[in-house]
């Protein structure tokens, strides 16, 4: 189990940051991200792209703006659970907070930071209308064990690097590999590009272009998957397994049940220090909501700022806070990591 | 100010006033009018959440290899599909039709 003073959910730019303020006044954090790396959407969406409206720089790249927080928290060793969904929340006896994960994983807090941006990353699903109906029954989005697909017939969709990688992969494990793609270019690394086109070509694997996977077929599991093509029309291929891999796509997820009061898709909190209806829960950042939000890292920033001034007084209600600007006061960091 | 009418995924139509002078997108224009368009990435054709398709014949800007990438990660994408934030919104676009791409699950 992993004790903590703030649990900061989103290791995102503004989760990071709050480790910093927080450090300042003593505070340690731990940060929990369903991401395996830290950096949210700036890592996981927009990595290569400038942004122009951090203050003082007058242009950084999103993904050297998550190097730059790392290198700034580094003084208060903040502790990382990565790769795993904040699931459940429970409150304790002792008025502490119980957050479990997706991996079961145990934390406990006095004070909870959501800085969960636009919810956790999960696979994107094609709406096809019956697709839930054979998740675990042939579909799977992600591929946890390439060994379920010896000797299967399996059908990829999608046109990025992962279409790519595990049709390249699974051709020497699956019976027989079909990649699905819209388009007859595509936008993977070149050597995947060029492998895909020379597996094809020596019959290895089948590449269906300028074509989509539009239905799904079988009684108690996958048995077919309707693939439509732009001129030829829609014909149904008999098949074991179906993989559609079209990337990642925020969704709020459990935060919706965990009893706080939610406004289209974020959560209500008060200005004066971001605290939600759940005394003890704050939200900062893209996931919170309130007259006049806007949904910049700058402004998070600055809530996260002021929601750390007030899980102070939670956590040390005896202590008086005294404000020291870091001119005066320098960064003093923590010795060592939390045990 | 040009007309621009979107058809919601409900298949209800609706006739928008667009200003042409703001530097806005069509995306951001149906978030403007509060109709079911996340525009998740903000408008960096990164996200694919503004696709729809363009219903009468109009003569958009090509759509640009980002965009194409991106409608990758798109569904049940068409001749027709474009992402609205990736359509700025000028005089040309009077009478302009889309319809909103169905969302993924």
């Amino acid at each position: 189990m992993i004790e903590t003073d703030i649990l900061i959910i989103g290791a995102g730019p503004c989760g990071l940051f709050g480790v910093f303020e927080a450090g300042l006044l003593k505070l340690r954090c731990h940060l929990v991200d369903s991401l395996p790396q830290p950096g949210g959407q700036l890592t996981e969406i927009y990595p290569k792209k400038p942004i122009y409206d951090i203050p003082g720089y007058p242009s950084v790249l999103a993904g050297d703006l998550v190097k730059n927080l790392m290198e700034q928290i580094e003084p208060f060793k903040p502790g990382f659970t990565l790769g795993e969904r904040a699931e459940s929340i429970e409150k304790l006896e002792d008025g502490r907070f119980k957050l479990t994960t997706s991996r079961g994983t145990e934390h406990v807090a006095p004070v909870i930071f959501i800085a969960g941006g636009l919810g956790c990353f999960e696979p994107r699903k094609p709406p096809i209308s019956n697709i839930t109906d054979f998740e675990d029954k042939g579909v799977e989005y992600i591929i946890k064990d390439p060994e379920i697909y010896r000797d299967k017939e399996v059908v990829i969709a999608g046109g990025g690097d992962s279409a790519l990688d595990w049709t390249i992969f699974l051709a020497n494990v699956a019976k027989r590999v079909s990649l699905v793609h819209r388009r007859t270019s595509f936008r993977g690394a070149l050597d995947s590009v060029e492998k895909v086109q020379y597996l094809a070509k020596e019959g290895l694997i089948d590449l269906i272009t300028e074509a989509q996977v539009v239905g799904l077929k079988g009684a108690d599991k996958l048995e077919e998957v309707v693939i439509k093509h732009k001129t030829a029309g829609e014909k149904s291929q008999k098949t074991d397994h179906f993989i559609p891999l079209f990337g990642l796509a925020p969704k709020l997820g459990p935060i919706a049940e965990w009893g706080l009061n939610i406004t289209k898709n974020a959560i209500d909190v008060d200005t004066r220090d971001y605290s939600t209806n759940v005394p003890g829960i704050f939200a900062v950042g893209d996931i919170n909501n309130y007259p006049g939000k806007l949904k910049l890292i700058l402004c998070g920033f600055h809530e996260a700022t002021m929601a750390v001034q007030s899980a102070f007084k939670i956590i040390h209600p005896d202590q008086k806070l005294s404000f020291k600007y870091t001119t005066v006061a320098g960064v003093n960091g923590f010795e060592e990591a939390a045990a | 100010m040009v007309k621009i009418t979107v058809i919601d995924r409900e298949d209800q139509p609706h006739e928008l006033d667009a200003p042409t002078d703001m530097n806005m997108n069509l995306m951001e224009l149906c978030k403007a009018y509060e109709l079911p368009v996340e525009g998740t990435c903000g408008g960096m054709a990164l996200c694919s959440t503004c696709h729809c398709y363009v219903q009468n014949d109009f003569e958009l800007p090509e759509p640009s290899e980002d965009e194409e990438d991106m409608l990758d990660q798109a569904f049940f994408v068409e001749d027709n599909s474009r992402l609205g934030c990736q359509i700025k919104l000028t005089d040309d676009l009077d009478g302009l039709k889309v319809k909103l791409a169905p969302t993924a699950g």
